[in-house]
This record gives structure tokens, sequence and C-alpha cells, in this order.
């Protein structure tokens, strides 16, 4: 009887095991940071893009603004395809685009602009990366969007889109 | 083209030989001749010869960069060098699956051939239990990973593969590993053939012992060879990372380890029998497990094979048909011995060799926990953790220490019942230890204590497997022998850990870095051009405050199929230390970054590693010598 | 008992001198940098990585112990930022309750079997 018990119990064990890997199987294993917590804007200090003098984060994000923030680079392929809706986004007055330049040689980036189009009303340097991770970004291209109380609202991982431009639409009305 | 048919058919024919040779066996299992019938071998053989002839046809296609196969245009690219072109042959998914199937064929083949001795039923039912195994690879193969797909268009060129994988211990590492992992199959079906025919006796024990060295032998040296390659390609001057493929191999190891031991005991009495049945069972499910959480995706690691959800699914339902199969036949056969001869006396060998599985058994389920427990957190929860190494050390390490005073006393003891003889002299080698370790840790760091009390069990089982060694001479050599390694690798470990420096810095050309042991001069660079890489190589001059000069030329090469940059190490190997220096990049700037390493004994580590798979082997050919 | 006190000294050992010893702030950092997940090239620790991300992660450790900042404030720090994936020293949590005891509890109750099976008697 000891016997049957012991093995129910085992054969339970080994079933409850076959349906967590079988789940497990359909998550991803790469892992991708939580986007939906929402934080506090940090406080920093960094370069302005053009005039290369520092500045505040609490000068840039003065404002009864939404702000959006995007992580761009010249040598990102994808920050190419999303310029086009970053410079949609910037025709809506109610909203400001700030550019986190990362880990980018100024030269290269500035042709980027050139080329392009400026969508940002300012540009701040980030040569080593470090400022991107105090927003919690870890790559390019990385938008968010930060609200009238400060807080970053929302995260985007990866290049923006037609459909994620309708969400950010969304959430700034 | 032609391979690729031969190839293909080929499997499909061992595919079909694995139902006739089933069907055949089954009918001969039946009949009460005394030997097994011929047909039974001549299809065996048949059976493993169809799977050589796909292996063959597969390294053929490779060799002759035939891309019209799928598999040869994933994984080659016309300016390999030959000896990678063939070794590319199982450096993939599909090919490693082919290589599995060749080992599982072969073993079960040599198995035949080498058991005339063994009761008729218990034969044919280890050929039985295999052709489940092989009929389910066969079917994973045939349908979710096929080596043998066609492409069309044909395409010109391949993609390549990553010149990391390009090196010789990484070349022999699969073959050599399979040969443990897979060999354990046959432990696995012997076993479980044992249950059934209730033949789990001495003259059993003494049979499988020698499969059990086989696969134990190529498990330590496959291994080993991955830890080499590791340690000389990755560039980060380690050996073990507990990535889930590298635990993914110890494990196995763990239980075939603690099944050595325990058929040791077997061959003398009848006791451990449960444990035995468990443990055969245990390290082939391991192994496949291994393989299940390494090629479904379902872990995230540094060398994951291309992942796919339908391989993945295969091998879950695979796997755990095997397992319920075991436990159907356990439960169902075992026969619990009389209750006399069950308990074991406290002070005797096989006492010290039940708390030896109790200790690798505890690490064993570290390692396990630490691998899959992610897995489950996330499904339950969706919270993603990660485990890694800092877990593994905290918990394995301190339970080090007992483990080594264990594996000291425990072969000391005599069997069934021991009296404690030579006390003195095991106590006076205890004190030297504890002292020994003290003074040689005062002078080289800081954390003496604790690494006082690590280093003085790793001493104390040097000490006295020495003494053995020299005392006992032929009497149990490969034990001695064996036991002796073991202690020696993890003095190497220990002393490698507690003792390495690590220097990181940016240095340009021409430029001198001091650190408080000595100097770094980077003096030059120089460009080659090679088959098919370009290399950039930095030209350094290290010395050290005692006046050691040592020159180091890591390399950093560029390839163009496809575009990679790899950077080379150099190492300097003496019996003393390694010394490590590695370069790279950075971008956008005009300096390098470079790693410097001392890394003492790591030489001792593959030497003591090597020394073990010796003991094993002396073991194996144990009758041939003792006679 | 005996066994039980053994294991709790050596326990108490290798944490109590872990903290006590005098390391270097270089020998910190790289301590530090090899507990940390590189988000890009994920199976490399940092330490290991030559990716954007450790560059920044590297530089950032090295400023934040500069600015004194202790061990398990960087690891708050980077928690906060990036979730519990990105240390290697999983945190002893409700969530890792299980991944730490169940090793320990393995050991007790296999211990408790040895024992059982062993006839431990004095003549």
């Amino acid at each position: 009887m000891k016997n049957k018990i012991f093995l129910f119990i085992i054969i339970l064990f080994f079933i409850f095991c076959f349906i967590i890997f079988y789940k497990g199987l359909n998550n991803s294993n790469i892992y991708t940071p939580n986007i939906n917590n929402k934080k506090d804007l940090p406080i920093f200090i960094s370069k302005d893009f053009y005039l290369e003098t520092e500045v505040n984060s609490e000068k840039i994000f003065l404002d009864n603004n939404f702000y959006i923030l995007n992580i761009w680079a010249s040598w990102c392929v994808p920050c190419r395809k999303e310029h086009p809706i970053l410079m949609e986004l910037s025709r809506n007055k109610s909203i400001k685009l700030i550019g986190l330049n990362y880990r980018d040689n100024l030269n290269n980036a500035k042709k980027f602009i050139d080329e392009l189009g400026n969508p940002y009303s300012q540009i701040l340097i980030d040569e080593e990366g470090t400022l991107a991770v105090e927003f919690g970004a870890y790559g390019v291209p990385e938008t968010f969007i930060i609200d009238k109380n400060k807080k970053i609202i929302k995260k985007f991982i990866g290049p923006l889109n037609q459909k994620l431009l309708k969400e950010i639409k969304l959430f700034l009305k | 083209m032609l391979a690729n048919q031969i190839g293909y058919y080929s499997l499909i024919l061992g595919l079909v030989l694995s139902f006739i040779l089933s069907a055949v066996s089954i009918k001969d299992f039946y009949n009460n001749n005394q030997g097994i019938n011929q047909k039974v071998l001549s299809l065996s053989f048949l059976q493993f010869f169809f799977v050589i002839i796909s292996f063959l046809s597969l390294i053929l296609s490779f060799i002759n960069s035939d891309f019209s196969n799928e598999t040869v245009f994933n994984n080659s690219h016309t300016t390999k060098p030959l000896f990678y072109k063939i070794s590319g042959t199982w450096g993939n998914h599909e090919g490693s699956l082919l290589l599995w199937l060749l080992v599982l064929t072969l073993f079960i083949f040599l198995f035949l051939i080498k058991s005339n001795e063994q009761p008729k039923k218990y034969r044919i039912l280890t050929l039985l239990f295999q052709q489940v195994i092989i009929i389910g690879f066969f079917l994973f193969l045939l349908k979710t990973s096929n080596p043998f797909n066609y492409l069309f268009p044909i395409p010109k060129e391949g993609l390549g593969l990553n010149p990391i994988l390009q090196d010789p211990a990484l070349a022999i590492h699969p073959p050599i590993l399979y040969l443990g992992y897979v060999g354990s199959s046959i432990i696995f079906s012997a076993s479980l053939s044992a249950v059934t025919q209730n033949y789990v006796s001495k003259e059993w024990a003494k049979h499988i012992k020698k499969w059990i060295l086989i696969s134990w032998i190529f498990l330590t040296l496959g291994i080993m060879l991955g830890s080499i390659w590791a340690y000389y390609e990755l560039g980060w001057g380690g050996f073990w990372f507990w990535d889930p493929v590298e635990n993914v191999s110890l494990m196995p190891w763990l239980t075939l380890t603690a099944l050595l031991h325990c058929v040791v005991v077997l061959e003398r009495r009848i006791a451990l029998t449960s444990w035995i049945i468990i443990l055969s069972i245990a390290t082939f499910m391991l192994s496949m497990c291994g393989t299940f959480l390494v090629r479904s995706g379902i872990l995230n690691s540094v060398h994951t094979f291309a992942n796919d959800p339908e391989r993945g699914i295969f091998i879950l339902i695979f796997l755990f048909v095997l397992i319920f199969l075991s436990l159907g036949i356990f439960f169902l056969f075992h026969k619990e011995n009389n209750k006399n001869l069950d308990k074991i006396f406290w002070l005797s060998k096989e006492a010290s060799i039940l708390i030896n599985n109790w200790f690798l058994m505890y690490f064993l389920s570290v390692i396990l926990i630490g691998t899959t427990y992610p897995i489950f957190l996330d499904v339950i929860s969706a919270q993603k953790i990660s485990v890694g190494p800092p877990f593994y050390h905290k918990l394995i390490v301190p339970f080090l220490i007992p483990f080594l005073v264990f594996m000291s006393l425990g072969p000391k003891l005599d069997w069934i019942k021991s009296k404690v003889e030579n006390k003195f002299s095991l106590i006076i080698f205890f004190i030297i230890s504890i002292f020994l370790s003290f003074f040689i840790l005062r002078k080289l760091t800081p954390g003496v204590l604790f690494n006082t009390v690590l280093i003085s069990p790793a001493f104390y089982l040097f000490f006295i497997t020495t003494k053995d060694l020299f005392i006992k001479k032929f009497k149990n050599l490969s034990q001695s022998i064996a036991h002796f390694s073991f202690s020696m690798l993890l003095l190497s470990i220990l002393f490698n850990s507690i003792l390495s420096l690590e220097i990181i810095t940016n240095i340009k050309v021409g430029e001198k870095y001091n650190f408080d042991k000595g100097q770094i001069f980077f003096q030059k660079l120089e460009k080659n051009k090679n088959s098919n890489y370009n290399s950039v190589i930095g030209h350094f001059k290290i010395n050290n405050n005692k006046g050691k000069i040592i020159y180091l030329k890591p390399e950093l090469r560029i390839y163009n199929q496809p575009v990679t940059i790899t950077s080379e190490a150099d190492i300097k190997t003496t019996l003393l230390a390694d010394t490590f220096l590695v370069m790279n990049l950075v971008k956008g700037k005009e300096y390098f970054n470079i790693r410097y390493q001392v890394k003492p004994f790591m030489i001792w580590i593959w030497i003591s590693v090597l020394l073990l798979s010796l003991g094993g082997l002396m073991s194996l050919l144990k009758k041939k010598y003792e006679k | 008992m005996k066994i039980i006190k053994l294991f709790l000294i050596i326990f108490i050992l290798i944490n109590f001198s872990q903290s006590k010893s005098d390391i270097k702030s270089e020998e910190l950092k790289n301590k530090i940098l090899k507990n940390i997940r590189c988000l890009i090239c994920q199976g490399q620790s940092v330490y290991d990585s030559e990716s954007d991300f450790a560059f920044s992660i590297k530089l950032i450790v090295e400023k934040k112990i500069y600015d004194g900042l202790s061990e398990k404030q960087i690891y708050e720090f980077l928690r906060e930022k990036y979730g519990e994936w990105i240390l290697y020293d999983p945190v002893l949590s409700k969530n890792t309750y299980i991944l730490w005891l169940l090793p320990l509890l393995l050991f007790l109750f296999g211990g408790a079997i040895v024992y059982m099976n062993l006839i431990i008697k004095k003549k």
C-alpha cells in the first residue's frame, strides 16, 4: 500500500513537470525588461548636441507638456526606418521630442540628422551610453513617453511603426 | 546529390530494421535454445551498418560542399579547411543526432557480441529496450531533423560556420562526449532488462561495470574537452561557467559516478540494488533531459543549437514516455531484498559509499534545481530570474568540505564492518593538512580563515591518497589513482580560483601600464593576411617585479564569411601557472581593451582529469594486469 | 546534532569572512561585473561581454563604487532599472525560497534515509 501511494505521488510529480516544460516551450527564452512599470523620470546632467554645453534635466523637462524621449544612433539601421514616424510626431504641437544620441560619433550623427531631418526640439549626447542606463534602456532604438507629472508612462523597445504611432497618439489624449 | 539519397534511404532502412530486429528477437526470446539466434546479431550489425552509411554520406556531402543539402548549406562554406568541414558534420543539430544514432546502434551491437556468457533472455530484453530508444531517435530525426533535406535552387555558397567553432578541441568534443552520454543508454536498457529478469546480482554487477566504466571515461574526457575549448577559445580565461549546457553534461556524470561506486558494492554483496536501478535509469534520463533542455530553445544559453518548438515537443514526449516506462518496470518488477541483508553497518565501506551517494545526489539536486527553476518560475508566475555561478558556489562549496573528508576516510574502511586501524596516522595527516594550508595561504591571500577551511580537506585527501598509492602498490591501483587525481583536481581548482590575478585596462600602442606586481608594455601592432581571415597581432612585453619577462601576442581575426571579428588569446603555459592575455577593439576609439590574467596550476586541472580517466581505464583493464 | 552545528559554522564562516576581507575596489568591480548579465549577449556576464550595453554598465559600476555605494546598493540600482533577471545571484525572496531551500531540504531528507539504513551500534 505504501508503495502504491509513493508511486502515485511520483507519477503526479512527473506529470506536473511535463506540463511545466510543455508550457515553458512556448515562452520566449530571450529576456526583455518589463515595459509596464511606471517610473519617475531620472534626474541627470548631459551635454547638448549642437551647443556642446552641459544641460540639467530639470531645465529640459520644464513645461507642463508630454515629452517623448527617443534613443537613436547614426549606426543603427532600424533608427532610419522609424525616423519618418518621429518626423510626423514632431508636427504635433502638444508634445516635445527629445533625442538621446547613443554611443555615436558626433560628425556621423550630425550627418544623419542633416540627411533625414531633425524631429527633436533638443538632442542630448550620451557617448558612453550611461544615460540610457538611467532610463533602463539597453539598446537602440528605444522610445519613452513622459507625462506632465514627470513620470515615464510607456516604453517601446525597438523601432516605432504606424501601429505604435496610433498607440502613442491615444496616450497623448 | 547521390550521397543525399543514399544517406536518407539508409536511415529509412535502419528504421525498418528496428522493427524487423524487434520482431525476430521477440520470437527468439520465446525460443528455448541456448544462445541468441545468429540472425539477431546479423540484423543488429546491419542496422549499425546502415547508420554508418548514412553518417558517411553526410560527411561526404560536407566534404564536397554539396549545398543542395540544407544542413550542409546552413553549416558549411567552401573556404573552410577540410578538417573543419568534416567536423562540421556533427557540429550541428541534425548531424549530431545522426551521431546519437551511430553510438546507440554501435553500442547495442558491441553489447551483443561481448555478452555471450550472460543469460539469453537478459540480452534480448536489453536489445529490445535499446530498440525503443533507437526507434524514437529514428522518428525524431526523420520527422523533425532530417539531415538530408533538399534545397532547390542549389545555393552557390554556404552560410559558413562560426569561426569560434573551428577549433580542434571542439571538433572532437561531441564524438567523445556522446560516447559517454549516449553510451549510458546501454546501462539504461541493461538495467531495465536485469530488473525484469530478476538478474540484479553479483554476476550482473561484474558485467555491467565494464559498460559503466566505458561511459564514465568518455563522459569525463568529453566534459574536459569542452572546458579546454572554452578556456582556450572564448577569451575569458574561465573553464566552467555553470551554463545550462555545461550543467547538463555534469549531471549524468554525477549519477554515473555514484552508480560506479554502488556497482562496486554489488560485486561483493546484494545491497543497494534499488540505488543501482534508479541511478542507471536516471543517468540516461538526465542525458535525454539535457538534450531536451539544450535543443528545444526553452533555456537561454551561450551554446544552444538552432531552436524549434516542434523538436522540443517531440523530445519532451519521448523523454516522458521513457520515464513512465522505466517507472512502470521498476515498480512492477523490482523485488526488495531479504530484510536481513538490508541494513549496513555504519563503520564500513558500504556505509561510506552510501554517504558518497548522499552527497553526490545533493550536488546533482543543486545543479538540476538551479538549471530548471527559472523555467518553473516563469511558467507559474511569469517572473524571470537568473541562476548563475554565485548560486552554485554557495550551495556546493560548503558541502565539499565534509565530502572530501568522507572521501579520504571511506576507502580506508573495511567491507561489512571495520575497526578503525591506523587512527593515529589519519589524525596526524589531518592536523598537518590544516597547518600546511594555513601557512601557505597566510602569505598569499587575505581570506585566510575561509580558504584554510576549504583547502585543508583537499590536502587531507591528497596526502591520504598519495600514501595509499605508495603503500598499497597494485592492490586497487585504479581506485588509488582515481581518488588521487580527484584530490589533485580539487586542489588545482581551489588554488587556481584563490590565487588568480586579473587586470583589465585600456591601452594604446606604445603605452605602458603599471600594476602592483609588474608592468605591461604594448610594443607594436602587426598586420597579416591568412586564407580566410585578416589578422591584427598585438605584441606585448610583460615583466613582473621579480624580473621575469614574458612576451604575449594576442590576435584579432577578421573573417569575411560571415563577417565576424574574433579575439584569440595568447596563453603561455608552464607547470606553475598560465599567463593569459586577450585583446579587444573598443568601438570608435584608438586604444584597445586588454585582459591580462595569471592563472596558477591551470595545466594541473587538465592533467588531473586525464589521470582520473586513466584510473577508470585501469579498472576496465584490471583483469589483464592482475593476472 | 554535531553535524548540523558543523554545517552552521561553515556557513557562517563563509558569509562572515567574505564581508570582512579587504577587497580592493578593482576586485569589487570585477566581482560585481561577473554577477551581472549582459542584456544584449544574454549568455554572458557583463564582465565577459564586449557589447555596448556591457561597456556602459562597466562605467556606471565603476562610478558608483567611486561614489561609495556598497555592492548591495549597486545591485539594487540595476534591479530597479532592469529587473531581477539581470543578476546572476538570485536574491532570497518569496519567489526564490524554494530555489535556495529545496536542495538543503533534500540533503536533510537524504541524510535521514542514510541514517535509517545504517545500523548504529557500539560494540
